[in-house]
């Protein structure tokens, strides 16, 4: 390996990570062999070639003819020049939009309530608001189709949207309740003590201050709704497409491969930017709390 | 509005909050105990789903897919995701941040460009899809949250001891697995666990690469969008949300006890 070698022939001894105080002589170093890092080697080479590698052949397909398999551009432009799957594009960011929405709404106010220090057992009922994420979102989208069909819901726009809201619900307010039960009380009481009401707290302090719980939960709840193909088979039908429907579609016949991978390369750029956009947004405090 | 009141208020938001996430679930529950094939009618009661559950063998099979696929994978996972966790908190620089990048692909990707791009690239190596394929899958989806589990468990390190582990004469291998490895137990076993729970719970990428193999969310997802539901499936998902739900409270209270005697 490459490093072994960088590390014989170092000309100083090489510093681990700044924290190692004694450095040893020279001798000792060189018949060390290798490095701590090189651990991570195993790993790496496997991602080198299960997660790179597919990924430039996704590339590949997106940019070369199923057919002729000349490079083309023609992929991507069968994406754009598309009405009905311009329409599908913008039908998905409208449900995922009003899911992070319904899903903020109802998990801030939650939050506050159970940061609230007059709420005791706070840690069994927080508990039991983040089980649901371990249980598999089909389980929780079946248990939805249910209860609508008894309350004969019929319209498949309400349908998926609500089964969107029940599954990532919890996906909003983990980050959110970590952000506001976290929040410094001090700054909450200066506020009141300053003069200023309740509402005026909540706007110009509280909510100021849990905007990277905020930001996190969005992104967590955002780009997967557009991506998900599952709670609309099961909730919708095909008049309610999302993103991740047309994806699948073109990958179940070996036909549409190329077509789908240009799509798989949108959502992946899409992700890509929104994910850069939280860590400029909250300067890479970004909060993914663990559950257990 | 006096103190009361507002903890009044504070407990029904909660308490209705609490309902409607478990209300579908209960109510699931409730109907997997009758016959009738149609949803949400009552037949009388019976454990007539329970008994088909457990003579279908498509389940038990599915079932039996699962949890070799997750222990297979999950093990794998522990290993090069606690190697890699070593590896990473020892690099510096542009080095790091590179292999962070890659760790986190699989996490930040959405699952189904994932699943696509497998199932892409084990067509091209002529993989078939079934066993080889699924474990390599679940393996790279899973490694990263290992990585997370484990580097915590790191930084606590002091950072001598490895070192001292070299100066007595130990080979850097058996410096990191006498020195380093038993300090990362914890973490190590928190990612497995982590890695088991998402690897029994996927299905978006094992629907692209498992071939024949059925795994249950596979078995689930065919079941709910292509078969048109099957009453059996009241019964299956009501025992998943009991099993899952109780062996989540058992380990919460558990760290929870433990944490309450590490304060003391």
């Amino acid at each position: 390996m490459s490093n072994e070698k960088t590390v014989v022939a170092a000309p100083e001894p090489q510093t681990n990570n700044g924290t190692t105080p004694t450095p040893a002589p020279k001798g000792l170093r060189k018949m060390r062999g290798i490095k701590r890092s090189a651990f991570a080697f195993p790993y790496l080479a496997l991602s080198i070639v299960f997660v790179i590698v597919p990924l430039f052949i996704m590339l590949y397909y997106a940019f070369t003819d199923g057919a002729t398999g000349g490079i083309t551009g023609a992929n991507f432009v069968h994406f754009f020049s598309r009405p009905n799957i311009m329409a599908v594009m913008g039908k998905s960011f409208l449900v995922a939009l009003l899911t992070t929405v319904f899903c903020l709404i109802l998990a801030y106010p939650l939050a506050l309530a159970l940061s609230s220090p007059t709420l005791n057992k706070k840690f069994i009922i927080v508990m039991l608001f983040t089980l649901p994420m371990w249980i598999n979102s089909l389980l929780r989208t079946y248990a939805v189709k249910i209860v609508l069909y008894m309350m004969n819901v019929t319209n498949a726009w309400v349908a998926v949207t609500v089964g969107m809201v029940y599954d990532f619900f919890p996906f909003m307010l983990l980050p959110v309740y970590s952000v506001v039960s976290g929040m410094d009380k001090s700054l909450i009481e200066a506020s009141q003590d300053l003069g200023a009401s309740p509402l005026k707290t909540l706007i110009r302090v509280r909510i100021p201050l849990s905007l990277p719980g905020i930001i996190s939960g969005v992104l967590m709840v955002f780009m997967p709704t557009v991506s998900t193909f599952a709670i609309s088979d099961v909730l919708g039908d095909t008049s309610t497409y999302m993103f991740g429907n047309i994806i699948n579609q073109w990958f179940a016949n070996s036909g549409g491969w190329n077509i789908g991978s240009a799509y798989s390369f949108i959502l992946l750029i899409l992700i890509a930017a929104t994910v850069l956009l939280a860590n400029k947004l909250t300067k890479g405090k970004t909060e993914v709390g663990g559950v257990l | 509005m006096s103190k009361n009141v507002k903890t009044g208020l504070i407990w029904a938001f909660v308490g209705i909050m609490l309902a409607v996430m478990y209300i579908p679930i209960l109510i699931l529950i409730i109907y997997s105990f009758t016959g009738a094939k149609a949803m949400g009618v009552w037949s009388g009661f019976s454990f007539e789903l329970y008994a088909d559950l457990f003579t279908n063998e498509s389940i038990m099979g599915a079932f039996k897919n699962s949890l070799v696929l997750a222990l297979v994978s999950s093990l794998l996972a522990t290993v090069f995701g606690t190697t890699a966790a070593v590896g990473i908190f020892y690099m510096r620089k542009w080095k790091k941040t590179t292999a962070n990048f890659i760790a986190n692909i699989t996490m930040e990707n959405a699952e189904i460009v994932t699943g696509v791009t497998f199932m892409m690239f084990f067509l091209a190596l002529h993989l078939q899809y079934g066993w080889v394929t699924l474990i390599i899958a679940h393996t790279m989806i899973t490694t990263p949250y290992v990585i997370l589990s484990v580097t915590p468990k790191l930084s606590q390190l002091n950072p001598n001891l490895y070192e001292a582990g070299l100066d007595l004469g130990a080979s850097p291998i058996k410096s990191m697995f006498t020195v380093i490895v038993p300090q990362l137990i914890p973490g190590m076993l928190s990612g497995f666990v982590m890695a088991f729970a998402l690897s029994l719970d996927d299905f978006i990428v094992s629907k692209f690469v498992n071939g024949s193999v059925e795994t249950i969310p596979v078995y689930l997802y065919n079941a709910l969008a292509k078969r048109g539901a099957d009453p059996t499936l009241r019964a299956l998902s009501s025992m998943l949300f009991v099993a899952v739900l109780a062996v989540l409270i058992a380990l919460n209270v558990v760290s929870a006890k433990r944490r309450k005697t590490v304060v003391k």
